[in-house]
């Protein structure tokens, strides 16, 4: 006898849960419209980082929602929709193999420069 | 001083428009189909609300520098000097306003809703659009910064006639018993006020642009035009339906019961 435990997350979609796709191929459901992540770029130079999550139709509808749920106090200046689904996560059990050898490598933090005043958002 | 009063009753109209709209809009906050679309309609009356802030602030300060000689009002009472944003909300009567018919009608269900928002934010679209040419600057700086926030009004509210009007056989007919019970008021859109006397306003032209555009959307939504062609109308001159009374009590109760209440 033996059981499959999955331990999710926050965050993770577990590829047995498939994200979004669970629940719009779900039968009893089908008024539900997909997740989708959010990410917002806060202004022209810097990266999109994620917001959020939201439910819309399709990428279209996802880019107003998210405009009108995450941009109202201007924080952004543009804007990533991707459907959860699609976003494949890190095992968290594989935690130990995946992040702990970086612990004590200090030296690869890159800290031993000096930064001209110049450069900024590093 | 004619063309002064006839330009403060133009931002009136402006400001009621947007101020009656908005209130509509506001009133399905909490009550949206999905979280989302809550937020996004409450987000587009917040928009009216700023604009009727705007209007109604320069029709404040355009009475209250002329206040003599001037019969602002059409019943010549019932205006509370000096002028302010608020008074002008809050403190005249149902008569006294001058928003279109389509505003005020009510919401029903969400098809009725954002095709009343479409057919009404792609004529300001063409307004604003004419107003940039206003001979008061402060007049064309307004519609101009309100042109930003129309343009997303008729992208989300076309959005919606699209998908409801080309989605199931449900949706497909509530969207085209919207357009049946809606199209008697499109036609006060194009009735130019006699008050509306600015040079840069040409009515027909705005009707010619809006026809295209609304067919155009109708057409790839699989959507008819109604044939009957009977109007509704007078709003713009202070004939209401019974709709603005209830709307004008729920929203002055407050500054008619308790005067100069703040908060």
């Amino acid at each position: 006898m033996s059981f499959q435990i999955n331990k999710l997350y926050y965050g993770d979609y577990g590829e047995s849960k498939n994200g979004a796709a669970d629940i719009s191929t779900n039968q009893t459901n089908t008024a539900e419209w997909p997740l989708w992540e959010v990410f917002i770029r806060s202004k022209q130079g810097l990266d999109h980082k994620h917001a959020g999550s939201l439910h819309a139709a399709d990428a279209a509808m996802a880019i107003e929602n998210a405009r009108d749920v995450y941009t109202r106090r201007m924080e952004g200046v543009s804007l990533w929709v991707v459907e959860s689904k699609h976003i494949h996560a890190s095992n968290p059990d594989e935690a130990g193999s995946l992040y702990d050898p970086a612990h004590d490598k200090a030296y690869r933090h890159p800290t031993f420069y000096n930064l001209p005043e110049e450069v900024k958002y590093m | 001083m004619a063309t002064m009063k006839n330009e403060i009753d133009f931002l009136l109209h402006l400001a009621d428009n947007a101020l009656i709209i908005g209130h509509r809009n506001s009133e399905w906050c909490g009550h949206g189909p999905i979280l989302e679309q809550d937020i996004a309609i409450t987000n587009i009356a917040l928009d009216y609300i700023g604009q009727a802030r705007n209007f109604y602030q320069h029709a404040a300060e355009l009475i209250n520098r002329h206040p003599i000689g001037i019969d602002i009002t059409q019943t010549g009472n019932d205006i509370v000097l000096p002028a302010t944003e608020d008074s002008l909300a809050y403190l005249r009567d149902v008569r006294e306003f001058k928003n279109l018919l389509i505003t005020e009608i009510p919401n029903g269900d969400w098809a009725h809703t954002t095709l009343r928002l479409f057919l009404l934010s792609e004529f300001e679209m063409q307004l604003f659009t004419h107003l940039l040419q206003h001979p008061d600057a402060q007049v064309a700086a307004i519609a101009e910064k309100s042109i930003k926030e129309v343009s997303y009004h008729v992208k989300w509210s076309q959005d919606w006639v699209l998908r409801l009007g080309d989605g199931t056989e449900e949706s497909k007919q509530r969207m085209q018993a919207a357009i049946e019970a809606i199209w008697a008021y499109t036609g006060e859109l194009f009735i130019q006020p006699e008050y509306a006397t600015a040079a840069c306003l040409n009515y027909a032209a705005i009707q010619d642009v809006w026809n295209k555009k609304v067919s155009a959307v109708f057409e790839e939504a699989g959507l008819n035009i109604p044939s009957k062609t009977f109007i509704q109308k007078g709003g713009a001159e202070g004939m209401h339906t019974e709709h603005l009374g209830y709307i004008l009590a729920e929203m002055q109760y407050l500054q008619r019961a308790y005067p100069n209440s703040e908060w």
